[in-house]
């Protein structure tokens, strides 16, 4: 049974005025417990109405939502619990920090979860290690500490939820190459750890090339293709098409492959582009 | 939810009231509301009643909007009839109840004080139905600017009014995105109960203030930085020009605040 799944999923915006906007088009896609996925999209492609939809923040306007196969809108009432299991994290989420000290923040989902102190305090250390925040940071105001500490911390805060699928929206947005790399890294190592569903939404392949299972494409409110990595780079071009990046890598090779070079593989990771041309350049001195 | 608040209900057209100058148009306004409490008899709101419908007709805005206008304040009307039909004591007795009896002159003031009360908002309406809220303080700036004389801060208070109205769309989206942030972390908002909502509407407010106080600071550099130093030798990217229209609206204005006060003596 998939952890997630919707139906035929349409969201329109401010329905029956002159303003309507169908933001998701009749999307109906499967995923599977563990599986981390990447989510990507141009601006406006409905990537981030999509995943609003997953926590129940949005109400489908047709179609419907399976959390582990029942329909989250079945019971109005029931809808806090599934926040509680699927975790949202938003962008730029560092903008949500409130409380007096960076353990305050970090509890807040667990507290409004009705946990008891002893299970907060550990779910609170856990998730801090896990995201590389420092003990004793967590006696600090969340407002004094560095842009990219700010986001671990907010991040966290829906990590100690432990929800059962996480989602990230953007997780790197605006963040120096040091920084993004620490973060992903950290979610990596989540993910790994916990084996729990994770998404992250990007619109860099870079970012999520090498360590997705699978990647979601949304274009113009439509789900644009729903893949293995591997297979979805296979149509680098389409994907240039709908205005996204692939790999540098990946562009590299579609070059070398116009101009006579097929190594008939999809090329993302860099280590695996070496390995290829050591590969072939061996071979070639061997002649 | 919060999208769907709407402040300076403003929309955009091509009428007659539209294109008057925006001075004039506060200044008519102003007019109309004493023309409207010059009288204490139904038959002086028949002149200020013709005038509203005249100016709803010219405005070409839909009869739908100004009904909008005047619900929320149905509750008040009613309370305002009630209170008037009972407790009015002169004129002859209609019915009695105990202490409370209506009489014909009570029927009277209910009614005079409802048509007073709905045309004073629908006629105001039009204000700010045909101006956008940037024009208006624009207005109001050039209409205060005598003040100056007195060292009043004309130009600084314009300013923060334009700059309030600018960023209300703003804050209400940036409202709207924390909301569901905290949403997410399980916070009540619009469910549960009282206490826990007020105590969770700590965790949209520190937010909210926050990037409010840094948006300012964004705001008061890039000013800095386009070398703003106040109102002095400013010029304007719309200059407000009066022409033969806005004089002939003023006149009719006049006129009609003549008629309703010839209206007024003649019933004393």
């Amino acid at each position: 049974m998939p952890i997630l799944e919707t139906q035929e999923l349409t969201y329109t915006y401010s329905q029956g005025t002159p303003f309507e906007k169908t933001a998701v088009d009749h999307v109906s896609l499967k995923i599977e417990e563990g599986e981390l996925i990447g989510v990507m999209g141009h601006t406006g492609s409905g990537k981030s109405t999509l995943i609003q939809h997953f926590n129940g923040l949005l109400r489908p306007t047709s179609g419907k939502i399976l959390l582990e196969g029942k329909d989250i809108w079945e019971n109005k009432e029931k809808i806090r619990d599934v926040r509680f299991k699927v975790g949202l994290v938003f962008q730029y989420p560092e903008y949500q920090l409130f409380e007096e000290t960076v353990y305050k923040d970090i509890a807040f989902g667990p507290k409004n979860m009705g946990l008891d102190d002893a299970e907060i305090k550990r779910r609170v250390y856990a998730t801090a290690h896990d995201i590389g925040l420092s003990e004793e940071l967590m006696e600090r105001s969340p407002f004094e500490l560095s842009g990219g500490q700010k986001r671990r911390v907010a991040i966290a805060g829906v990590m100690a939820m432990e929800p059962k699928v996480l989602i990230l929206d953007e997780p790197t947005a605006g963040l120096d190459p040091a920084g993004r790399d620490k973060i992903l890294g950290h979610i990596k190592a989540y993910h790994q750890r916990t084996g729990n569903t994770t998404l992250i939404v990007s619109h860099s392949m870079e970012d999520i090339a090498s360590f997705a299972d699978r990647i979601l494409v949304m274009s113009k409110a439509k789900l644009f293709c729903f893949d293995e990595t591997v297979k979805v780079f296979s149509r680098a071009e389409e994907i240039a098409q709908i205005g996204l990046d692939v790999p540098q890598i990946t562009k590299v090779f579609m070059k070398l492959k116009k101009q006579g070079l097929d190594f008939g593989k999809e090329v993302y990771t860099v280590g695996y582009a070496k390995d290829l041309l050591m590969k072939h350049l061996n071979a070639r001195e061997g002649l | 939810m919060l999208r769907d608040i709407t402040i300076g209900q403003y929309f955009p057209g091509n009428s007659v009231i539209h294109k008057l100058d925006p001075r004039f148009k506060i200044i008519i306004t102003i007019l109309y509301i004493v023309m409207l409490f010059t009288g204490d008899s139904l038959l002086c709101l028949v002149v200020g009643a013709v005038y509203t419908v005249m100016a709803i007709l010219l405005s070409r805005i839909k009869l739908k909007m100004f009904v909008k206008s005047v619900k929320p304040i149905i509750p008040f009307l009613v309370i305002t009839a009630v209170i008037n039909l009972l407790l009015v004591n002169s004129g002859e007795v209609l019915w009695r109840w105990k202490f409370f009896k209506i009489t014909d002159e009570g029927i009277n003031i209910s009614l005079f004080m409802i048509i007073r009360i709905v045309l004073l908002i629908a006629g105001t309406s039009i204000l700010t139905y045909t101006t956008s809220p940037i024009t208006l303080t624009d207005a109001i700036e050039r209409l205060l600017s005598p003040l100056k004389k007195l060292h009043f801060p004309v130009h600084e208070l314009a300013m923060m009014m334009s700059i309030a109205l600018r960023f209300i769309p703003t804050l209400i989206e940036e409202t709207d995105k924390i909301m569901s942030a905290q949403k997410a972390r399980g916070a009540e908002i619009d469910t549960g109960s009282f206490m826990n909502r007020a105590r969770n509407l700590i965790s949209i407010l520190v937010p909210l203030f926050i990037s409010s106080f840094r948006r300012a600071d964004e705001l008061a550099t890039a000013m800095e930085c386009r070398c703003y130093n106040g109102g002095e030798g400013r010029t304007r990217l719309r200059q407000l020009k009066s022409s033969a229209r806005d004089y002939i609206a003023l006149a009719v204005t006049v006129m009609f605040l003549a008629a309703a006060i010839i209206v007024a003596q003649m019933t004393k």
